[in-house]
């Protein structure tokens, strides 16, 4: 695939002692710390799911999972509801990625820019929001619906608290990321494919059902496994709607298990099926793929022609709106409307609007320190990450380090945990010597890493395919070092890439719950764990507040990385 | 303040101790002497800086607390609110991997001050400013003082239930015209909750229970979010919440109207311990001395909460102890059946 020489690197530091180049060090460095943050937790959890608390070898914690009430009937719900999720996001995503990316609909690129706007709205947050729409009695939708058809006092129209009222949440923030998957392969796929099936016969349908869809089928196979896998391993979600309406899932299941006394073997017994489900479905998502190649050929193709939806595209503009308003602007509405109102079910009046709510978040007095520790984990976790992720996909895509397969593997091995899981695992892990992190913000540091160093690496490891390695090379002969022609060639060629990369870590950590429950200590605590209080606490309109701070705080954030990264590539070039 | 209220209230305040019995004669170790605040443990207090205060406290009341203590002495007050029982969850969570963060620890289920005494994680400490609470009200080694208690009743919402339609009793609520409009605190999060599940199993049986968990019940954490639920219109009726909570939603104008079961109401002491390891010993101990001042007792109760401080008056407004049968739960007991309790409640309720 590439020019570059698997050898030259070893010839480097063996051959020349003069001028030694530190990269081989620093890359094995590299590795070595990778698999020790990768292997290190689960080599714990599996210790713990076949001990018992003295320390004995014990299958009991499996044999007690055959019991209902504790595993079986919180896993079956909880793959019924990620089937769901699954299922109704690629439903909803795939038409719009085709709307805005292959046809001439109004508006495509405000559309684009608005759906992915829905990204910064973590799941938790926007669980919440939907309870105040859509809870039974009080949901505003509830409340219109009754004022509307007189129905009585405790009729209703939707009830959020139930298992389709979760899928709907998850799949709200669970469909963005199918929706971009399948955009990019849309306005990747060369036109003339489809145009050759259109001179040869075949018609608009044809075309669409033989020859579009099997290549948009990897990016929507792809999206489905990360709609699933998110919903599967959410425990923001279901803790705030399924404990009201009386049901565990699996997440909400082991975080219980944490309650006094701890039962830590038993939370690791029941995670580990959680391990072999996403393990067996990315398998699963391989093989279907592997059999199918379908490569795209000739990246050089002209701009797709855009297919004319005549009048159909005001229709269609309609549908995506809809999409739009009940994803994104009616919960973004709602929680302004709530964070206003002392009861957050009252009307909007004079008398009702309040500043409690503002005045009850800021009076905690660890909001500030809680907003701080989301920053600095969220800033450290991207740089970090984005970092690491540059340079291991650069090694594997290089092939420069022996074992760099390996280093692959170990990028991608955490994609198959759960959240939880790996809270589970770093909870064991880290609170007990030689690496006692519990209680610092560097365990939460080092789950989000984790958590997001698959994704950060996929994305790092696409943008490298895209460069021809000849530029690094050149300054290579001219006696740079790898590292060296690292920093000053490539990495300000990825510029762009580099700064996706880290704008989608930092999202992702903001968006974290399900390990960071298990991780944080009171002086430790992230914004979403503070949220997840107050929930308990049944104090909505103070999550409304502290919900749309995050949410202005992030959208800063991101909008900041991207100036910088543009500003950075106008300056040192001219 | 006039005397007829005044002795009434004294009177009920005794009754509520003796159910409560914080200080059976047989626990350990004899009550130290009652400090009292000096100059010095404020000026080394105020060097510390800082408190860390974990409370299973309504989070406004808590908030006020916080912010009366940091304006008056100028430190900083860490609040870290949560049910009790997340709260006994996080402090052994903590103390296992041997990080002694929390300073003072305020919970709703007295048990667990039992069991922290018998770990050893406490430091007797008995304010002076205590002096004239009931016997019962501090424990009998001083490792731990009841500086406020409140009930878990029922109640419903005055604009989706009529008043001669509203339950009067535990069973009542059974009645299958409630399906589907009742909400309620889980044992798992909220120590009151473990309290009035614990004292209501044994007055009803489980069986109370098992058909309560028939009705279709909303099932929220903490005791203070039934009334907050409640409050919304989410759900008609609170098969069990916090008193304090609803009584400050009423005074703020919620149509909360609160039901004192015929059976009997269980009372919550909620009791504040020094950790024996606390990072800051010396604000720790003036933050006792603050929770057990006539101040906080005032703010106490302008938030809904019961005192034990016989010079506190309970609003007009609130039902004289003395009109409410008390169901009582020994600390002891607590700290002996919580477990079996909690696990109980999640098999008849599913979570």
């Amino acid at each position: 695939m590439s020019a570059s020489s698997p050898e030259a690197a070893p010839a480097s530091g063996r051959g020349l002692p003069g001028w030694f180049d530190p990269s081989p060090v620093f890359f094995g460095l590299i590795a070595l710390l990778l698999a020790f943050v990768v292997l290190l937790p689960f080599g714990w959890l599996a210790l713990f799911s076949l001990t018992d608390e003295k320390g004995a070898f014990s299958m009991e914690n499996f044999s007690e999972l055959g019991d209902p009430s504790l595993f079986l009937g919180p896993f079956v719900t909880t793959l019924g509801i990620a089937l769901g999720v699954g299922v109704l996001a690629c439903g909803v995503a795939l038409p719009l990625a085709w709307l805005v990316s292959r046809t001439n609909v109004p508006f495509r690129r405000t559309l684009r820019g608005l759906i992915m706007t829905s990204f910064i709205t973590p799941p938790f947050i926007g669980a919440v929001a939907w309870v105040l729409l859509a809870a039974p009695n009080s949901g505003l939708i509830n409340q219109y619906y009754r004022a509307l058809t007189g129905a009585g006092q405790f009729d209703r129209l939707v009830n959020i608290f139930s298992a389709e009222g979760i899928v709907f949440v998850m799949a709200s923030y669970a469909f963005p990321y199918v929706f971009v998957l399948a955009a990019n392969t849309l306005d990747r796929m060369p036109y003339d494919l489809e145009e050759a099936s259109a001179i040869l016969g075949g018609g608009r349908w044809h075309t669409l059902r033989r020859v579009t869809f099997p290549m948009v089928l990897p990016a929507l196979l792809a999206g489905f496994l990360i709609a699933f896998l998110q919903a599967m391993t959410q425990f923001g979600t279901p803790a705030i709607l399924a404990l009201p309406a009386g049901f565990h899932v699996l997440t909400t299941k082991i975080w219980s298990l944490f309650q006094f006394p701890p039962r830590t073997h038993l939370a690791a017994a029941c995670a580990i099926p959680m391990l072999f489900v996403t393990i067996l479905l990315l398998r699963g998502e391989k093989f279907l793929l592997g059999r199918r190649g379908f490569t795209m050929i000739g990246g050089k193709a002209g701009a797709p022609q855009l297919t004319n939806l005549g009048l159909w595209r005001w229709p269609a503009l309609t549908m995506a709106l809809l999409v739009i308003v009940v994803t994104v602007l009616l919960p973004n509405l709602i929680l302004i409307r709530a964070s206003m109102l002392r009861t957050v079910s009252d009307a909007w009046t004079l008398d009702t609007i309040t500043w409690d709510n503002v005045r009850l978040v800021f009076g905690l007095t660890h909001t500030r320190a809680t907003l701080e520790n989301t920053l600095i984990t969220g800033v450290a976790a991207a740089t970090a990450g984005t970092a690491f992720s540059v340079l291991v996909a650069y090694l594997t895509a290089r092939r420069a380090v022996p074992g760099h397969r390996f280093l692959a593997f170990l990028a991608t091995a955490p994609a198959a945990v759960p959240g939880i899981v790996l809270g589970v695992a770093l909870f064991i892990g880290y609170t007990r010597p030689p690496f006692q992190l519990y209680g610092t913000l560097w365990i939460l540091l080092l789950a989000f890493l984790t958590i997001e160093m698959p994704p950060a690496y996929q994305q790092m490891q696409a943008a490298f395919r895209g460069l021809n390695p000849e530029l690094e090379d050149a300054s290579r002969i001219l006696g740079a070092g790898r590292l060296k022609s690292l920093t000053s060639i490539v990495a300000p060629l990825l510029k762009s890439s580099v700064a996706a990369t880290w704008c989608f870590v930092f999202i992702g950590t903001i968006r974290e719950l399900s390990a960071t429950i298990l991780l944080t200590t009171s002086n430790t605590k992230l914004v979403s764990v503070l949220i997840y209080d107050l929930n308990e606490n049944g104090e909505l309109g103070a999550i409304a507040v502290l919900g749309l701070v995050l949410m202005a705080v992030t959208a800063v954030v991101v909008v900041a990385a991207n100036r910088l990264a543009n500003v950075g590539q106008m300056a040192p070039g001219r | 303040m006039s005397t007829g209220p005044g002795t009434i209230h004294r009177r009920s305040v005794l009754a509520a101790a003796a159910t409560l019995a914080a200080a059976p004669g047989r626990a350990q170790g004899t009550r130290p002497e009652r400090a009292v605040l000096t100059p010095a443990l404020v000026e080394a207090a105020k060097k510390e800086g800082k408190i860390a205060w974990y409370t299973a406290d309504d989070l406004v009341l808590a908030t006020k607390v916080a912010k009366t203590f940091e304006a008056k002495y100028g430190m900083i007050v860490q609040l870290e609110r949560s049910g009790a029982e997340r709260i006994y969850q996080r402090i052994g969570q903590e103390y296992s991997s041997n990080i002694h963060a929390v300073d003072v620890a305020t919970t709703s289920d007295l048990g667990h001050c039992v069991t922290w005494r018998a770990a050893g994680l406490l430091e007797p400490f008995v304010p002076a400013e205590a002096a004239a609470w009931p016997e019962a009200a501090i424990a009998a080694d001083g490792s731990f003082i009841v500086d406020k208690f409140t009930l878990v009743m029922a109640a419903y919402n005055s604009r989706l239930v009529k008043a001669e339609e509203a339950p009067k009793s535990w069973l009542d609520l059974l009645d299958p015209k409630w399906k589907g409009k009742l909400v309620k605190g889980h044992p798992g999060y909220s120590g009151a909750i473990t309290n009035a599940t614990y004292a209501l199993s044994r007055l009803l049986g489980w069986e109370y229970f098992e058909k309560l968990a028939k009705q279709g019940v909303m099932q929220v954490q903490s005791a203070t979010d039934p009334p907050m639920r409640l409050a919304q219109g989410e759900r008609a009726i609170m098969a069990d919440g916090a008193e304090v909570t609803a009584a400050r939603l009423i005074s703020q104008g919620a149509p909360l109207v609160l039901i004192y079961p015929v059976e009997g109401v269980p009372v919550v002491g909620v009791g504040s311990v020094l950790m024996r390891k606390a990072p800051r010993p010396a604000a720790a101990r003036l933050f006792m001395h603050y929770l057990a001042s006539s101040e906080c007792q005032k703010i106490n109760m302008e938030h809904g909460t019961r005192s034990f401080d016989p010079a506190m008056t309970e609003p007009a407004s609130w039902t004289p102890l003395s009109k409410i049968k008390l169901l009582h739960n020994e600390p002891e007991a607590l700290a002996r059946e919580a477990e079996a309790v909690k696990k109980r409640y999640s098999q008849i309720f599913g979570v």
